[in-house]
């Protein structure tokens, strides 16, 4: 509290519209305290965010998730244990409740086991999809009700990791199928899975041919060129483009490298971190997954979490989710009773804001009549 | 090795407190003397425990040592589910496990040992008390020195968020930030073990062994809504001249420019106002509301409503754009009231009829604050006084003001201190006037100065802070929520919208949308064949009519030409007499010239012959 007045605070009055005349102020008011009051807020409401892994088994889908958070998300399926591989693609979610300084995240992780597994993989992407679709569906329904809740629970899908096999060429058919169809409905992010079974200079190739590949089918990974706000992000965000797909290992064990734990994996190759000697095939090495000369896991981390969390939840609250309603509220048959929403025919992905083949809402709908 | 499929069965709270605090005794010095009737406790706890069907790996094994070993082996420190128990209770690091250790230990997620967040001190165990159905109580176990009270205390006293058990491992989790030494909550219950089937419904904590990195999640969110811009609308409503508008500049240290509104408004109008403020990197766009001509009519009846339909048709607006299919609401500018300010004259006895009428018909629609405008006019002991008065006025009219919230411990303090004081009397100024050595805002008098920011003399501060420095967010949330629902609600029943039909089946109200679209588009279509009827008939009305004027037309027409005719023959029949009359006229014009001639031949004639006679004569 200032009783008296202060120097002219650093505050200015803007360019703006005509209609709100900028307005100089001689004082402090203390209208910035309403971030603290912000903060508080939200500290105590709890955020929640929504993975989702797409990829074939034994990419290192569960691993990669463990090692993201660094916690048991995931069991991981081990090889060997008897689990038959699924028949047809299931969507399995889990819901943690994690906390760091205060800070309370609902997390909540949907893995696809069974995806790209089949022998015919055709309109794999159909269930993603229809699940998708049913969590902005959910969020709508409650959306539109006459008394609802003061705070909706969301389940939407805030980001999907697309895990694409390190085969060290370009991306397959599949892939490239898959991610069309995604990237005009939620937030992808491809990584290149198990990456250190290739080379830097193998990876650096792979990378430009994802990236040409993704170029050439238009497909709008996370970030979108379109959704920069300012030159700070678009400078931010390039940078980021620059390097997407970020070639990954996951690992959760942790190994005793030189005195130090580090998480890595432990193989039997090569030369020794730091020494430069190679003393034979006893000499255990370790992949550091926090080392960003061995892979990119701390960009995807930094990414995923600790810079860009919130502009995925907004990128998919004011835009995909928009568009699932505009195309949800044009379509005037089949409307649902209420929360009885269950109807997991695919439903067109909508057209989007997004650049893009807008060919796709009428292509789904000519799917899902084939379905 | 465990595999993490392992499933620890549930072991009872009783057996693994007994485990501890016999452990306990046992690491002490001195209690070795009595170690072997312990150990053979130990291992009858065991085998009771086996009887119980526990199969938790960790547990018997760590036995396995205390019998075997010698003591020393506990200050290996060895991971086996039970911290080594060092006296001092401080940070212990676990020294890198060696490859036989690793078999033993329970999760393949140890914690950083080394790392920046002193998480070897910590090995929790958490075990899952089996409750209904194979359940999802959690509770963090500490096993170290000390570390049971104080667990079992927090336990005991629970935590917010969350529901009951949940919390607490979660809280014990995150209290980890209490214990000595321990820094980072989430690395603190190191061993974390969550086991049990992933369903979807469940919610469990899962406790971090490392730094993950969404604690700045809150700076993120507040990075992107100071990108934004703040949105706050202020209403004031008190009649002419009661010091709304000096109010407001003081309030923002600023000046406003507005006139002085007159006492002769027929009617009360409200005028919005918007201004663009920026302090440091926080841009607030702020509307102020001002009712101009309240309470300066004769007959104020009427006063309110043009309050309410404003308040109204803001939201209306905002429903509006809800409602729309292709809609933007991250960038509305949201113009709802957010707050009302509600200036009472300071006549130092009660409430006026019209404050009560007004305040009751706002008080669902908007978060009133009632405050005492130039309060400078009331002493100290009728101030009091009056305080009294109006809150028991505002409270047996069941007027609902806008309360700040205690719900929050940071602010829940100054909030009550503050609703003591309500409400506020407040004293606006832009003047300065020089007191000691600075210039303050204040009021000046012959007879001293009040000075605006000073405690004692208004609550002009308190005013400030409530409404600015500490509550403005919630002002916003309860506007959203409460007011705005509550306006929403009414609206869409009204317009015939329900959640649940008769028959309790849930409505959607895109159902009832489509349902009342369709009758819409019903009317509209009969509406349109009426009109077309309507149409097809004049036509033809006037197709008839035009028959018939054609028909006259004709007829004109005919009759015209036979007059026309008629009168051509005449004009013939006159032309014909004329050629005759002229014809005759010509042959006695020429026979008249003939004899004319002759006459004068025969006249010549004679006179030459008369002349010649003359001639003759004279010859």
């Amino acid at each position: 509290m200032d009783p008296l007045r202060q120097s002219a605070s650093p505050c200015s009055s803007r360019p703006s519209s005509p209609k709100t005349p900028p307005c100089e102020m001689l004082g402090y008011v203390g209208i910035e305290a309403v971030l603290d009051q912000l903060k508080i807020k939200a500290m105590k409401m709890g955020f929640e965010f929504n993975i989702m892994v797409v990829g074939q088994s034994g990419l290192g889908k569960s691993t990669m998730l463990n090692t993201l958070f660094k916690s048991k998300v995931w069991k991981c399926t081990l090889p060997g244990l008897a689990m038959p591989t699924p028949q047809t693609l299931q969507l399995k979610s889990v819901t943690h409740v994690i906390e760091e300084k205060g800070v309370k995240l609902k997390l909540t992780v949907t893995d696809t086991p069974g995806f790209g597994d089949q022998i015919n993989n055709d309109k794999c992407w159909n269930p993603i999809l229809g699940y998708i679709n049913e969590q902005y569906e959910r969020y709508l329904q409650e959306e539109i009700l006459i008394t609802r809740q003061r705070h909706i629970p969301d389940t939407r899908v805030h980001c999907c990791v697309y895990f694409v096999p390190p085969t060290g060429h370009c991306l397959r058919p599949l892939d490239i199928e898959f991610l069309q169809r995604l990237c005009r409905t939620v937030n992808v992010v491809p990584v290149i899975a198990r990456a250190d079974s290739l080379t830097l200079e193998e990876r650096e190739a792979f990378r430009r041919r994802i990236q040409h590949n993704l170029r050439t089918h238009c497909i709008e990974v996370y970030p979108q060129k379109c959704f920069d706000e300012d030159i700070n992000d678009r400078i931010l965000n390039s940078k980021i483009r620059d390097r997407i797909p970020f070639a990954v290992v996951g690992a959760d064990r942790q190994h005793l490298v030189n005195g130090r734990c580090v998480l890595g994996r432990k193989t039997k190759w090569g030369i020794i971190e730091g020494q430069g000697r190679w003393t034979g095939p006893e000499v255990w090495l370790c992949l550091a997954v926090e080392n960003m000369a061995h892979c990119e896991f701390p960009l995807l981390r930094d990414l995923l979490i600790r810079s860009h969390l919130q502009d995925l939840k907004d990128i998919t609250h004011n835009v995909h989710y928009e568009n699932y309603r505009v195309c949800r509220l044009n379509e005037s048959h089949v409307l649902p009773h209420g929360p009885c929403w269950v109807n997991l025919a695919p439903t067109p992905p909508g057209p989007s804001v997004a650049p893009g083949p807008s060919k796709a809402c009428t292509q789904a709908r000519e799917d899902s009549d084939d379905n | 090795m465990l595999s993490p499929q392992t499933r620890l069965a549930p072991v009872s709270l009783h057996l693994l407190r007994s485990l501890s605090c016999l452990v306990k005794r046992v690491a002490e010095p001195e209690a070795r003397t009595s170690a072997p009737r312990i150990l053979l406790g130990l291992q009858h706890v065991v085998e009771r425990g086996v009887a119980a069907r526990v199969q938790a790996a960790g547990v018997s094994v760590a036995l396995e040592r205390v019998v075997s070993g010698p003591t020393a082996t506990f200050a290996e420190g060895e991971s086996c589910g039970l911290s080594p128990l060092t006296p001092a209770g401080g940070p212990h690091a676990i020294p890198p496990p060696t490859a036989s250790a690793r078999a033993r230990r329970l999760t393949p997620l140890p914690g950083e040992a080394n790392g920046p967040f002193q998480a070897g001190s910590h090995v929790a165990l958490i075990k899952r008390e089996g409750r209904r159905r194979g359940g999802s109580r959690c509770r963090c176990l500490r096993a170290g020195a000390g570390c049971w009270q104080s667990a079992a205390a927090r336990e005991a006293r629970g935590r917010r968020a969350g529901a009951g058990a949940r919390a607490r491992a979660g809280a014990a989790a995150s209290v980890g930030g209490e214990h000595p030494g321990a820094a980072g909550v989430g690395a603190a219950a190191a061993m974390a073990v969550a086991v049990g089937r992933p369903s979807n419904e469940e919610l469990r904590n899962l406790s971090l062994s490392g730094h993950v990195g969404f604690d700045s999640l809150p700076d993120q969110l507040v990075n992107k809504s100071t990108s934004q811009g703040f949105c706050f609308n202020i209403l004031c409503v008190g009649e002419t001249g009661i010091g709304k508008s000096t109010l407001m500049d003081t309030l923002f240290n600023t000046k406003f420019e507005s006139d002085p509104a007159t006492h002769n408004e027929p009617g009360v109008r409200l005028k919005a106002r918007s201004y663009e403020l920026q302090e440091s990197n926080v841009r607030l766009k702020l509307t102020i509301v001002d009712t101009v001509g309240f309470g300066d009519q004769i007959n104020k009846d009427d006063s309110y409503k043009p309050i309410v339909e404003y308040i109204d048709a803001q939201f209306e607006a905002y429903l509006q754009e809800e409602l729309k299919i292709k809609r933007s609401l991250f960038n509305y500018h949201d113009t709802r009231i957010h707050a009302c300010l509600y200036f009472i004259a300071p006549t130092g006895h009660s409430l006026k009829s019209l404050d009560l009428v007004t305040m009751k018909k706002l008080d669902s629609k908007v978060n009133i604050i009632p405050i005492i405008a130039k309060a400078d006019t009331i002493a100290k002991n009728e101030l009091h006084k009056f305080k009294s008065k109006i809150m028991s006025e505002l409270v047996s009219n069941g007027v609902q003001i806008y309360q700040f919230p205690t719900d929050e411990e940071t602010v829940a303090e100054i909030n009550a201190t503050m609703s003591v004081h309500l409400p506020f009397a407040v004293v606006g100024s832009t003047e300065e006037v020089k007191i000691g050595n600075k210039m303050a805002k204040a009021r000046q008098y012959p007879w001293g100065v009040v000075q605006v920011e000073n405690e004692n003399h208004c609550d002009f501060v308190k005013l400030r802070e409530m409404l600015i420095r500490v509550n403005m967010e919630d002002l916003r949330e309860q506007t959203h929520t409460r007011h705005y629902e509550l306006y929403r609600r009414c609206k869409l029943e009204e317009m015939g919208f329900k959640d649940t039909d008769p028959d309790s089946k849930p409505f959607s109200l895109q159902e009832t949308y489509e349902a009342k679209r369709n009758e819409f588009l019903g009317e509209l279509q009969k509406k349109e064949e009426e009109m077309r009827q309507m149409f097809v008939m004049r036509v033809k009305e006037k197709e008839a009519e035009l028959k018939e004027a054609e028909k006259e037309l004709h007829e004109k027409f005919d009759l015209l030409k036979r007059t026309h005719q008629e009168e051509k023959k005449k004009v013939e029949d006159k032309k014909k007499e004329l050629e005759e009359e002229v014809n005759n006229f010509q042959k006695k014009k020429a026979a008249a010239q003939l004899l004319q001639s002759q006459a004068q031949q025969s006249g010549a004639q004679q006179t030459k012959k008369d002349k010649d006679k003359k001639n003759a004569s004279f010859t």
